[in-house]
């Protein structure tokens, strides 16, 4: 395997007391979107600011394209970064903020300039050139800052909430072209949410975050299909968790017993919503039936406890009240402790 | 970057290495005179540094990254603390700390105090401190950061804390010389200190009690009267409000003494107003406006501008739907007052009041001109170091108990109102209408500012003529440029412009002042107001308070430190025009530290993490982002700094010599001689040169060109 784009070794980020980051391995494949997801305050944005130099690591290293870049200021380091309010330069005309960074390094004015019209051009912005950050749309604006942050063909680009300023039904469009824009430049990026749908969406894998620790990393079908911990199948979509004994390869809880390989002992299983089938009659009962208009959903009195189903829309509806059997897959759940 | 890295670590190794091989060490020394020339004909505790600067630079070119070398951390650490010990250990005559012949055997030869070669040896051991801190991460390795924060330390620890402690330590130093602790308490115990004497009708009162009781009347009377001109222009349709808010300008722009001799024009024993009240009602003219009367006359004219702008904007802070809450709950409006305005506006006023109290007690100018035989603590404390009996130890004694006294009040002021404060500012725009005022309030309030108003014109109108008549004093109005011509008289003539008035020197010397500090005060204020609100650093808080307590100690009391400090080796720089740009600096710092650190809270920080992120080093971030967005405050503060410097008095009359005059001395001696109508006509050309400079600085800085919907955060609204 090549070199990682980017490599986190034990990294501590301690303020006073307490540990924002509390000690952190990780390493971005060259290429790759790698995408921060976690609760608020779990330490994300303290992570994406020690890539970029922005804060320096109380202990361990961080290595940019192999390079220990731990005791760099963001200044020597070649990182692009969009933030969450874009910070374009108000003072700057649209072609100055992109052209800011080459001319900072040393390219000269003209050049810088070409630069800047070439990429600005690439992501659709081509007459714009003029106008103050303050006469674009927020869309714009969020362009603008992208380019800025690409221009300089960094190591990497880093974006953290990138979509948070932007309209609610924007943010699938802008996400795809943030999405497009990274394959397009085979970009390393590293990208910061804490809204796990739009995880899901843009990442090739995602890093959970909890306190300060990494819970889980992988790709969002291994993240969403294989939950590591109780904490990540719930903080990822919804998930029903069982409770139950694991003697010699079958777990059995109250009305159930299933074949899962593994240890002996106290186990939690985790089963997504609409991987339960219902069948009319049976020792379980509907509790509750609502109509979602893509799917229904349905809370489910079983005898292992309350489950929530869901299921598509043109299966024959149950209502509330009716019994029902409830059917779990082997193949469908993932053990979480 | 690595190479660069390199390279700046050149540039302190060999400043390090020109400043001791090369340049004269010792103050008005001859070229060759170097630390090492110096070291080698027997001030041989000299040789050292000459050791360190050789090794640092072999060390920057021997390794790779010297920065983060253990050696380099340590010769810089003992390279500083040579510097400082064998400067501060050994004096013009020899050993000046006990005990340190031990650790120089040949202290006994002396030295002189710091030239070129000393002082850039500092500035380059610094820089490679900076290096070598940042290189350990300090200030997020930002080298810029880096050594504008030990840059800063070190320049505010010179300049502000260490005449202070010598100042204390003054106070402690007996008559003959010697340091102990008995002089200091035998002055400060003394019955003219402390006599209540004039409060009993047994003969007068210490000086302590004098200023104490002036601060108190003159801070009641300005917290008054700026109340009632606030509450004029917040709560009533008054006419005047934009002269009001004019009047307000003037004490700033308006030299010291003028006001003062204006008063005394007026009130003195053949004042005008004095003479003509005698014709009217038969009394004796008198002197009585010397004394008490005539200075609080004086600061509360003075002080009520600045109360009022504090009490202003606490009570256009009040959130109208307050009052308008009590008045729909069928309070009239005289209980609306008392019971939501007046407790919302206490603490404004307690600030208001504190903020008077501290500038009656560092007031010099006031008191000198108009006090007669009521001695304060300034005036004492200038006659210990001026008059015939040249005291420094009084001087000192007497400038340890202002200082306590400010710094007490100033504590007060930052501690406990910082906590009272109930003005509710939310950013909302506040429909409703303000209560209407009660109207007994109303009159009371137009009866305390009209004569404030009559005798704000009275006394300018003096001003504005007095320079251009015979003699003001005598109401001899014949208009003349008598006093301006021998002021500034010059001559063009075959030898070219020729200046002879007596006022030229002075005018150019404060000109030059000027014009050396209001940028640097603004240079070094912003810069500390952006590591303040941007950096974090280890001793922030401390660094903070540091910055701001320069700002509570009286000028009278940093004109005796700066003697006592600055008067012998290695600092001995009294007489020179430095002196006075550095006083100047330092005390007008916290005015654009805070212009500062109010506009950097209104932009988003990403802004410059985005600069850095794009390669920009903090100075570049500085220029290219920061101060463009901040130019009001970079305007404000030049403008501050430029005025004072041509206004302030208290300070530099320690400070000027015969060579460095500065026109508020200059101006002081006139008044002094009972030349008023020439001090009249010389500050009225000061004002005007003030206006015009002002005017041009506002060209040269400009205004804020932004587009017109910006906010200045960087973030722009979501599309719609
Ligand atoms: N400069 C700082 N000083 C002290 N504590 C800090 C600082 N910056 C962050 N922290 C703390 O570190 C922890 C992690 O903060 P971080 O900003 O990385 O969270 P986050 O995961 O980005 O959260 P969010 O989703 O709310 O943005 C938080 O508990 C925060 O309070
Ligand atoms: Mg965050």
């Amino acid at each position: 395997m090549t070199e990682p784009a980017i490599e986190f070794r034990s990294v501590v980020k301690r303020y006073g007391d307490a540990s924002a980051v509390a000690g952190i391995d990780l390493a971005i494949a060259k290429g790759e979107l790698m995408t921060f997801l976690g609760p608020s305050g779990c330490g994300k944005t303290t992570s994406l600011r020690l890539i970029a130099g922005l804060e320096l690591p109380t202990e361990g290293q961080v290595l940019i394209a192999g390079r220990d870049v731990s005791r760099d200021p963001a200044s020597a380091r070649n990182v692009g970064m969009v933030f969450q309010s874009y910070a374009l330069f108000p003072h700057m005309s649209v072609l100055d903020n992109v052209a800011y960074g080459p001319a900072i390094r040393g390219t000269p004015k003209a050049q810088a300039q070409a630069r800047a019209r070439e990429i600005l051009d690439q992501v659709g912005l081509a007459g714009l050139e003029a106008r103050l950050p303050s006469e674009l749309s927020g869309g714009q604006q969020q362009r603008v800052a992208v380019a800025r942050a690409i221009v300089q063909q960094p190591d990497v680009i880093l974006f953290d909430e990138p979509l948070s300023n932007v309209d609610a039904k924007l943010r699938r469009k802008v996400r795809e072209e943030i999405r497009a824009l990274q394959r397009r430049f085979d970009l390393t990026a590293v990208y910061v949410t804490h809204d796990q749908e739009e995880a899901l969406a843009v990442s090739d894998r995602i890093v959970v975050m909890d306190r300060g620790r990494i819970a889980q990393v992988g790709t969002p079908a291994e993240l969403y299909e294989r939950p590591a911990t109780p904490f990540i199948a719930s903080f990822i979509g919804d998930a029903n968790l069982i409770e139950g004994q694991v003697v010699e390869g079958r777990f059995t809880a109250p009305g159930m017993t299933l074949d899962v390989p593994g240890q002996d002992g106290p186990a939690t299983l985790s089963i997504r919503p609409e991987r339960i089938t219902l069948a009319p009659g049976g020792p379980d009962r509907v509790m509750t039936a609502t109509y979602l208009g893509s799917r229904m959903e349905y809370l489910v009195a079983a005898q292992v406890g309350e489950m929530l189903v869901s299921r598509p829309i043109f299966e024959p509806r149950l209502a509330a009240g009716q019994d029902v059997s409830l059917h779990i897959a082997a193949t469908d759940v993932s053990r979480v402790a | 970057m690595k190479a660069f890295e390199g390279r700046i670590g050149l540039i302190w190794s060999g400043l390090l290495l020109a400043s001791v091989l090369a340049l004269p060490w010792f103050k008005g020394g001859a070229i060759g005179a170097s630390a090492l020339a110096e070291g080698v004909a027997g001030r041989a505790w000299l040789l050292p540094l000459v050791a360190v600067a050789v090794a640092l630079t072999a060390l920057t070119f021997l390794t790779r990254n010297w920065r983060v070398h253990q050696a380099a951390a340590a010769l810089v650490g003992a390279g500083l603390a040579w510097l400082i010990l064998q400067g501060f250990g050994i004096g013009l005559r020899g050993p000046a700390l006990p005990g340190i012949e031990l650790l120089f055997p040949a202290a006994a030869a002396g030295q002189p105090g710091f030239g070129w070669g000393a002082w850039l040896a500092g500035v380059a051991l610094i820089g490679a401190l900076a290096e070598v801190l940042a290189a350990r991460g300090f200030c997020r390795g930002e080298r810029f950061a880096a050594f504008s924060i030990v840059g800063i330390v070190a320049a505010l620890t010179l300049f502000v804390f260490f005449p202070i402690l010598k100042l204390m330590s003054a106070a402690f130093i007996a008559p003959d010389g010697t340091l102990s602790a008995l002089p200091f308490l035998a002055r400060i115990t003394a019955a003219d200190l402390w006599s209540v004497g004039c409060l009993t009708g047994a003969g007068r009162c210490g000086v302590v009690i004098n200023s104490v009781v002036l601060g108190v009347l003159s801070a009641a009377f300005a917290t008054a009267l700026g109340l009632a001109l606030a509450l004029l222009v917040a709560r009533t349709d008054f006419r005047m409000k934009r002269a009001l808010r004019a009047i307000s300008i003037l004490p700033i722009i308006t030299p010291p003494f003028v006001v003062g001799v204006a008063i005394i024009v007026l009130f003195g024993r053949t004042g005008v107003v004095t003479v003509e009240v005698a014709e009217w009602f038969g009394v004796r003219p008198s002197r009585w406006v010397y004394g008490l009367p005539g200075i609080l006359m004086a600061q509360v004219l003075a002080f009520a501008p600045v109360t009022f702008l504090v009490i202003l904007s606490a009570l256009e802070a009040i959130n109208p739907t307050l009052e308008e809450a009590s008045t729909t709950l069928g309070a009239r409006p005289v209980t609306t007052f008392r019971t939501v305005t007046w407790p919302l506006l206490r603490p404004a006023l307690a600030a208001a009041f504190l903020l008077a109290f501290i500038e009656s007690l560092a007031d010099f100018g006031n008191a000198i001109v108009l006090g007669g035989s009521y001695d304060v603590l300034s005036t004492k404390i200038f006659f210990a170091v001026v008059g015939a009996q040249y005291d420094l130890g009084q001087a000192a004694t007497l400038s340890v108990l202002l200082l306590a006294l400010t710094v007490a009040a100033f504590w007060v002021q930052t501690r406990w109102l910082g906590r009272a404060s109930y003005v509710t500012v939310t950013g909302k725009s506040d429909a409703g209408l303000v209560a209407p005022m009660p109207l007994l309030i109303k009159w009371a309030a137009v009866a305390a500012v009209l004569p404030f108003v009559i005798f704000t014109a009275g006394v300018y109108m003096i001003v504005l003529i007095g320079g251009f008549v015979t003699d003001i004093a005598r109401l001899e109005m014949s208009p003349t440029f008598g006093h301006i011509w021998t002021a500034f008289s010059f001559e063009v003539g075959d030898r070219g412009l020729q200046l002879f008035g007596s006022a030229w020197d002075s005018m150019i010397t404060t000109l030059w002042v000027s014009a050396l500090s209001a940028p640097l005060t603004m240079g070094i204020g912003i810069l500390t107001a952006w590591l303040i609100a941007r950096q974090d650093f280890a001793g922030k808080r401390a660094f903070e308070f540091g910055t701001l307590l320069s700002f509570a100690i009286p000028g009278t009391v940093v004109g005796v430190s700066y003697i006592a400090a600055f008067n012998v080796p290695p600092i001995d720089m009294t007489g020179t025009l430095w002196i006075l740009v550095i006083c100047f600096v330092f005390r007008n710092l916290p005015v654009g530290m805070r212009a500062g650190i109010a506009a950097l809270a209104q932009i988003d920080r990403s802004m410059e993490e985005a600069s850095q992120t794009m390669g920009a080093g903090g100075g570049r971030v500085l220029a290219d982002v920061v101060l463009p967005l901040i130019r009001p405050a970079i305007f404000t503060a030049l403008v501050y700094s430029f005025v004072t410097a041509m206004t302030a008095v208290s300070a530099v009359i320690f400070l000027v010599s015969a060579r460095h005059n500065m026109a508020t001395a200059y101006i002081m001696g006139r008044v002094e001689n009972g030349e008023y109508a020439l001090a009249i006509a010389y500050s009225t050309v000061l004002m005007l040169v003030m206006v015009v400079c002002v005017a041009l600085m506002n060209l040269a800085v400009g205004r804020r060109k932004l587009g017109r919907r910006t906010a200045v955060t960087g973030t722009a609204q979501p599309a719609q």
